[in-house]
């Protein structure tokens, strides 16, 4: 294997919320104690229900949030202990693409300056290069450069997407993360965009994290998958070996959630009885117990250690360690 | 811009505010009086074909001295709304944007500000100050901060937890710069909805300061003054006051017609659900 590009280990985020200053403050954890790596030129999938700290973990990854504890490391550089200037820097090299592209537009930006303000805070070249980098970038996204002194508003949901990508990539990163990035879409163009993604993959090697609540959507485009509940991994492993042999029976219930296409097979589902646990006040032991038709006495008690299962499958269950 | 001529709001204010505005700036070529020029023997004439609007208790044509004090209280208000739009405005998104023990500050003394009442406020100032125009900005203009304040405050909160501010800062965009290029042009709009109806209060506030006899000194006319002038005989003459009066609460009414038209048209949520 390659060596890890983006190396996160034991990373946890805490929120406390706070009701006044010297009331008892409670919190809960949104990320807890998650390590993973990502190879340079693969693409990561992460999925997970909403709330089960996904997104946190994106924005702890880009250090947009602080974290409580642990390390991301970028190559040999733990970002999350670097000075600002230093962290300016090398945030050129990772990038990330939003759900909702109208959201991460500025409404008051021509998609000129929205094209231009990464190279401006980089001072990236002179404004003739800067031109010629945005005709390259909206032509590697498929967007027309007659549309340059428009504004967001005035474009579809996906060529907003496509302006997003675009932007992203203006100051050439290595790693891109992608949180919900098509979730926002029609279905009919989704899959353009994510083919578009694989294309710029392979265009630019580019390097992913690419996060969804959507399995479907994480199996094709990813090489790796992680699956998180409630703040941390609980099956890690290749795409085809997690889809082949389901271990974890979150995965297994995430699975048999996805709409098979064929109306007459007889598959079985496993529904997940609703309510995900209380953040606030999370189960202890396995935080899966609850919904766990396997649950034994011993989940209650203890949380199991995510272990090697074999041919780098990762799982965290205590069904699996007799 | 064709939907907001069908606002009678926007029409009715922005036409009183208009004529005033008109009349404020042609006054040379509407009078042929000086307005500190002091007639005794005509001293407290009702109106008539001499002086349209009477004299008051020194002979002064009180027409002239409305149309020339519209100048001063017109550029007091003015003055002191800029002053608390421009700060307010800026601590508002700084304080929003920013959170944290800044913002806590900030907003407590924003509550002190608030807890004052604005005349007496304006008062207090005015009178450490001493009066010039430059510091009636400031004694009308601090008491109205708040008003900007709060607005732009909770609008920066608002869209500091936007996806576009949080890939400016992806992009490696410092605090000043996303404050300048996206907090404060997306806060903008949201205290503009304001701005008229804070004219018609700074001048109300200035009317109130002269009327109770702080303001600019004689002989500069302002209308609070003008009114003040007016008002020891208020009831056997009350052609002063009444006409000073009327001119204030015209304009005062023409701002806040104008106002409440903008803010109809401006409202964002109003504007999309219209289009929609
Ligand atoms: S540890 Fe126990 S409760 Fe948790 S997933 Fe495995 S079997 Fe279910």
């Amino acid at each position: 294997m390659a060596e890890p590009f983006i190396r996160i280990e034991n990373l946890t985020k805490r929120f406390s919320i706070s009701a006044g200053k010297r009331i008892r403050k409670t919190g809960f954890t949104a990320v807890n104690n998650v390590s993973l790596n990502i190879e340079r030129g693969e693409v990561f999938g992460l999925v997970g229900e909403s709330g089960c700290g996904k997104s946190t973990l994106s924005l702890l990854v880009l250090r947009l949030l602080e974290a409580n504890g642990g390390a991301v490391y970028h190559g040999d550089t733990n970002i999350l202990e670097l000075p600002r200037r230093k962290m300016r820097r090398i945030r050129r090299d990772m990038q990330i693409v939003f759900q909702d592209p109208y959201d991460s537009l500025d409404p008051r930006f021509t998609l000129e300056r929205i094209m231009n303000e990464p190279l401006q805070i980089h001072r990236w070249g002179t404004g003739a290069e800067r031109e010629a980098r945005i005709d390259e970038l909206f032509a590697a996204v498929s967007l027309d450069k007659q549309q340059l002194k428009r504004y967001p508003h005035q474009l579809s949901g996906g060529q907003r997407q496509r302006l997003c990508i675009a932007r992203s990539l203006a100051l050439s990163p290595g790693f891109l993360v992608c949180d919900e990035a098509v979730s926002a879409l029609d279905v009919s163009i989704q899959a353009q965009i994510l083919n578009l993604l694989l294309d710029l993959k392979d265009e630019f090697g580019l390097t992913y994290l690419f996060i969804s609540h959507n399995l479907a959507v994480v199996k094709f485009v990813s090489d790796r998958i992680g699956v998180m509940y409630f703040g941390k991994i609980v099956e890690l492993a290749d795409t085809d070996e997690l889809f082949d042999n389901v271990l974890h029976p979150y995965t297994a219930a995430l699975l048999s959630a996805v709409p098979d296409p064929d109306p007459f097979s007889e598959k079985k589902r496993d529904i997940l009885p609703s309510g995900v646990p209380s953040l606030i006040d999370p189960p202890g032991g396995c935080a899966f117990h609850p919904r766990c038709k396997y649950a034994g006495e011993r989940c209650a008690r203890e949380s199991p250690e995510l272990r090697d299962a074999g041919r780098g499958h990762l799982v965290a269950c205590h069904r699996l360690e007799c | 811009m064709e939907a907001i001529l069908k606002n009678k709001f926007f029409v009715i204010g922005g036409g009183i505010v208009l004529i005033i505005s008109l009349l404020v700036l042609f006054a040379p070529l509407l009078t042929s009086y000086d307005y500190g020029a002091v007639d005794l023997p005509n001293k407290q004439l009702p109106p008539g074909a001499e002086h349209i609007m009477g004299t008051d208790l020194y002979g002064r044509d009180v027409w002239c001295r409305i149309i020339y004090g519209g100048r001063v209280s017109l550029t007091v208000a003015l003055g002191s709304t800029a002053v608390a739009l421009v700060v307010g405005t800026m601590l508002g998104a700084l304080s929003g944007y920013v959170r944290g023990t800044l913002d806590f500050v900030l907003d407590r003394v924003n509550d002190v500000l608030m807890a004052f009442p604005m005349l007496l406020f304006s008062l207090v100032i005015g009178v450490v100050l001493g009066s010039s125009m430059k510091n009636m900005f400031l004694s009308i203009g601090i008491p109205i901060i708040p008003m900007f304040y709060r607005i732009a405050r909770a609008t920066a909160m608002s869209v500091g937890g936007r996806s576009y501010v949080l890939a400016a800062r992806a992009m490696g965009g410092g605090r000043m710069r996303v404050i300048l290029r996206h907090i404060i042009p997306n806060v903008l709009p949201h205290t503009l909805v304001i701005l008229s109806s804070a004219i018609g209060g700074a001048i109300l506030a200035e009317a109130s300061l002269g009327f109770l006899g702080f303001g600019i000194p004689q002989p500069t006319p302002s209308w609070g003054l003008i009114a003040n002038d007016g008002k020891t005989y208020m009831f056997s003459h009350p052609w002063t006051t009444a006409f000073a009066g009327a001119f204030i609460a015209l304009t005062i009414l023409g701002f806040n017609l104008l106002g409440d038209g903008l803010r109809d048209w401006l409202d964002p949520k109003i504007r999309t659900a219209a289009k929609r």
